[in-house]
């Protein structure tokens, strides 16, 4: 009977395309509606902050020379990756994230709490010549780094972001191209309102050692440092659980 | 290459062409500098030059005669082919390439453009898109007519698919050694050129239905079916996973509207369904038509296709979220992966069993021809690395494979041994017929290819196996003091013999493929006159 059925759908072009789409449509529904009732499934932690405008263009940097494709920035709560990296990541860490970058490859190690890790001069020589500080190491080079940072576009971009949920206020989005600049020049007069928009905990430093000019690098180093740093709640999660 | 088009329909062409040469200057004028103006005039090129070469065409050529109904239309499968390899050296050229960075870090200029991390999607996207795609469009234009006996419905949208989906590979690579990702793996093409992919995506489901209804079989044949599944769930996968907001109309940047664990969920759903209907489905559908064909046997059972298709359709699209394991997903959502990665085994042995029993009483036909032997390769692998993925997919096996190179070794089991496998023996077997020859211009260099093809994928693989293993097992590693007994470092330097071994296994896989393109331009330089009388449409008449 059903292979009569079926005898019978292949005539039919448009019921063939139905079934398909039924089909294939099922177990995605299944699992990805559900995790839209963000509020149970997602707890966004209280003290979680967005990234600050120069560590935003940073983490577009990290995309656009595919470090995710060699760093993962998810740990797995297995006892060996908390051992090595530190407390597994919990799923509202990147709840600001467009898109995750979670990673699927570990080539290298895993960054997810690398931020305060290393100095900022051992960032700026391992990306200029990774071999210099690691001789081992088999990442590449990145010596145009050193190129200005283009800041024209953070205020959009901080927009957009506003748009999908990211909490960038009116403030933030009209001070951004300030705020990026002031972040990496920790004696201008801007540096104390970068910390007073997004944190005391954000970092204010000359990132790749020289603040007369903003380069790609201060950004890139300034978002390395940051991650792991935008909030605090896995720390205490694993604090707590401790005996 | 002769292109088949009335006077009518060149008119429509040179009018299309001349709206894509528009909308390329737009994109150009509008994004003023950056990567999307420079795809402007890319776009705008193309369509000049398609301008002229349909204006050239027009006014020399005699227009199509009216009887070209009596025979099919294979102009866009032989430049699909063409096409397919040409991205076939690109992708699997980049691949070796950033293989051996992993080696020798420094074998590569200085430049942004050149390094590792811009490099490799365009070695994926080279690969799957344009290698796999290509072939796929190529071959499904072919296997859609012979298998419904009828002429595709019409003459200029299978151009418009072809050029139009190689305009999207060809923005995505690009753009990347630009600096322009959205950083989603294996859908790392900015926004504009998605839409692009989804305009064209249309034209060609529109083309197959309609070429579907003129068929003179009343069956629709099973090697369609996995074509229209492709077809119409990758649209659904590209859609969803590549929602996302510009942040100007004028510039390539935008963000993706997912965030955070949603999106990890939906890039799985969309990268496990990519491996599923771009590089499962399809390629099925090949296999159904050219393993029979090429055997001189029927497929061996008509049910067991029936639960092989359903069971694949329906059963792969949960997997994604064994991606996941461990990982701040749900639990629940880790384990439902988990159960259907396991319970797929079925449905994915039994099309392999399928293909393998086919082979019954052709067994020396495979021993004697290359191109058939491709196919039972393809055939033989499909069922390896469908079992492998549904051992990796169980969560404690996961814990120890995922990050590693297991992950690759697994990947190039299933698109080295059974993707590109098949993608040559159906090339192998449609490259004569369409260039009216008995056989490939050199047949002996087919066996080379072969034996190339296989002992670099089992080198490739079997490399990246110890590779992962070592890692994993390196990674979890305690010293009795419970102090982890390995630095991160160390696992990278025990990782260079089987990097530089999987580098070997890639270029002499990546040597078959240039000897087979070679062997592809002879046969059609020496194309010859050859017809077979029966391969032609059936005289139109209306399905049941």
């Amino acid at each position: 009977m059903p292979l009569r059925l079926h005898y019978n759908l292949e005539k039919v072009s448009m019921g063939l395309v139905g079934a398909i789409i039924v089909a294939a449509s099922i177990g995605g529904i299944v699992e990805i509606a559900p995790l839209f009732t963000i509020d149970e499934t997602v707890a966004i932690p209280a003290d979680l902050r967005p990234l600050t405008p120069l560590e935003l263009a940073g983490r577009e940097i990290y995309m656009r020379e595919g470090c995710y494709a060699c760093h993962s920035q998810m740990i797995r709560s297995l006892a060996d990756e908390i051992d090595r990296y530190g407390p597994y990541s919990l799923a509202g860490e990147s709840a600001y994230d467009h898109p995750m970058l979670w990673g699927s490859k570990r080539t290298g190690p895993d960054l997810a709490r690398v931020g305060g890790k290393y100095t900022d001069v051992w960032q700026v020589d391992h990306l200029t010549e990774p071999r210099s500080v690691v001789p081992a190491s088999i990442m590449p080079r990145y010596p145009w780094l050193t190129a200005p940072l283009d800041t024209s576009n953070l205020s959009a971009e901080l927009a957009t972001l506003a748009k999908l949920g990211v909490p960038y206020d009116a403030d933030k989005i009209a001070h951004a191209e300030a705020d990026a600049l002031a972040q990496s020049r920790p004696d201008s007069d801007g540096a104390a309102d970068v910390q007073k928009r997004y944190g005391a905990g954000v970092a204010v430093r000359a990132f790749d050692g020289d603040p007369a000019e903003l380069t790609e690098m201060d950004a890139l180093v300034a978002y390395l440092q940051s991650l792991g740093t935008q909030t605090a709640a896995a720390k205490a999660l694993m604090a707590g659980a401790g005996p | 290459m002769r292109v088949s088009l009335t006077t009518n329909e060149r008119q429509v062409a040179i009018g299309l062409s001349f709206a894509l040469a528009l909308m390329g200057l737009i994109m150009a004028a509008a994004a003023r500098h950056g990567p999307m103006s420079v795809h402007g005039i890319m776009a705008m090129a193309l369509g000049l030059g398609l301008v002229f070469r349909l204006g050239g065409v027009l006014y020399e050529d005699p227009p199509a005669s009216p009887d070209r109904d009596g025979h099919y239309d294979d102009g866009p499968t032989r430049a699909g082919i063409t096409m397919a390899l040409i991205w076939g050296l690109i992708g699997m050229g980049v691949g070796v390439w950033v293989a051996a960075l992993l080696y020798w870090p420094e074998a590569t200029p200085p430049w942004a453009a050149t390094s590792f991390g811009r490099l490799r999607p365009v070695h994926t996207t080279g690969v799957i898109f344009g290698f796999g795609g290509n072939a796929l469009i190529a071959t499904s234009f072919y296997v859609l007519q012979r298998t419904s006996r009828t002429r595709l419905a019409d003459a200029l949208s299978p151009w418009v698919v072809l050029i139009g989906f190689n305009l999207f590979c060809a923005w995505a690579v690009t753009g990347y050694l630009m600096g322009e990702t959205q950083s989603k793996e294996y859908a790392e093409a900015e926004w504009y050129a998605d839409l692009w992919l989804v305009l064209v995506w249309i034209v060609y489901f529109v083309l197959y239905i309609r070429t579907l209804a003129r068929r003179a079989e009343p069956h629709i044949y099973v090697a369609n079916w996995y074509y229209m599944a492709f077809i119409l769930v990758v649209a659904m996968l590209h859609i969803v996973n590549n929602l996302a907001l510009p942040v100007s109309l004028l510039g390539a940047k935008s963000f993706t509207i997912w965030s955070g664990v949603q999106d990890a969920m939906i890039q799985w759903w969309y990268g496990h369904n990519a491996v599923a209907f771009f590089l499962t489905s399809g390629f099925l559908g090949m296999l159904y038509y050219f393993l029979p064909v090429r055997s001189g046997r029927p497929i061996w059972s008509y049910r067991l296709s029936i639960l092989s298709f359903w069971g694949i359709t329906f059963f792969y699209i949960w997997v994604g979220s064994h991606h996941l394991h461990y990982t701040a997903l749900p639990y629940w959502v880790q384990t439902l992966g988990m159960t259907f990665s396991v319970m797929l085994l079925v449905p994915s042995w039994a099309s392999a069993g399928n293909a393998l029993a086919t082979l019954n009483g052709a067994w020396h036909k495979v021993r004697d021809d290359a191109t058939l032997r491709f196919m039972f390769v393809a055939a033989v692998f499909y069922g390896l690395s469908t079992f492998e993925g549904s051992f990796l997919a169980i969560r404690p096996v996961n814990s120890l494979s995922h990050y590693t190179d297991w992950t690759i070794g697994h990947v190039h089991s299933g698109t080295l041994g059974w993707v590109a496998m098949i993608i040559f023996g159906a090339i192998y077997s449609l490259v004569p017929l369409l260039y009216g020859r008995e056989t490939m211009a050199w047949p002996r260099a087919v066996e080379w290819h072969f034996w190339l093809a296989v002992s670099g994928t089992l080198i490739y693989v079997v490399s990246m196996w110890n590779a992962g293993i070592t890692q994993g097992l390196m990674w979890r590693t305690y010293n009795p003091d419970g102090a982890l007994a390995y630095s991160f470092l160390d696992s990278v330097r025990a990782m260079a013999p089987f990097y530089l071994l999987r580098t070997i296994g890639g270029a002499l896989f990546l040597t078959g493929v240039v000897i087979c393109t070679l062997n592809c331009r002879a046969t059609m330089r020496s194309a010859g006159q050859r017809q077979d009388a029966r391969d032609r449409p059936l005289a139109p008449q209306p399905a049941e």
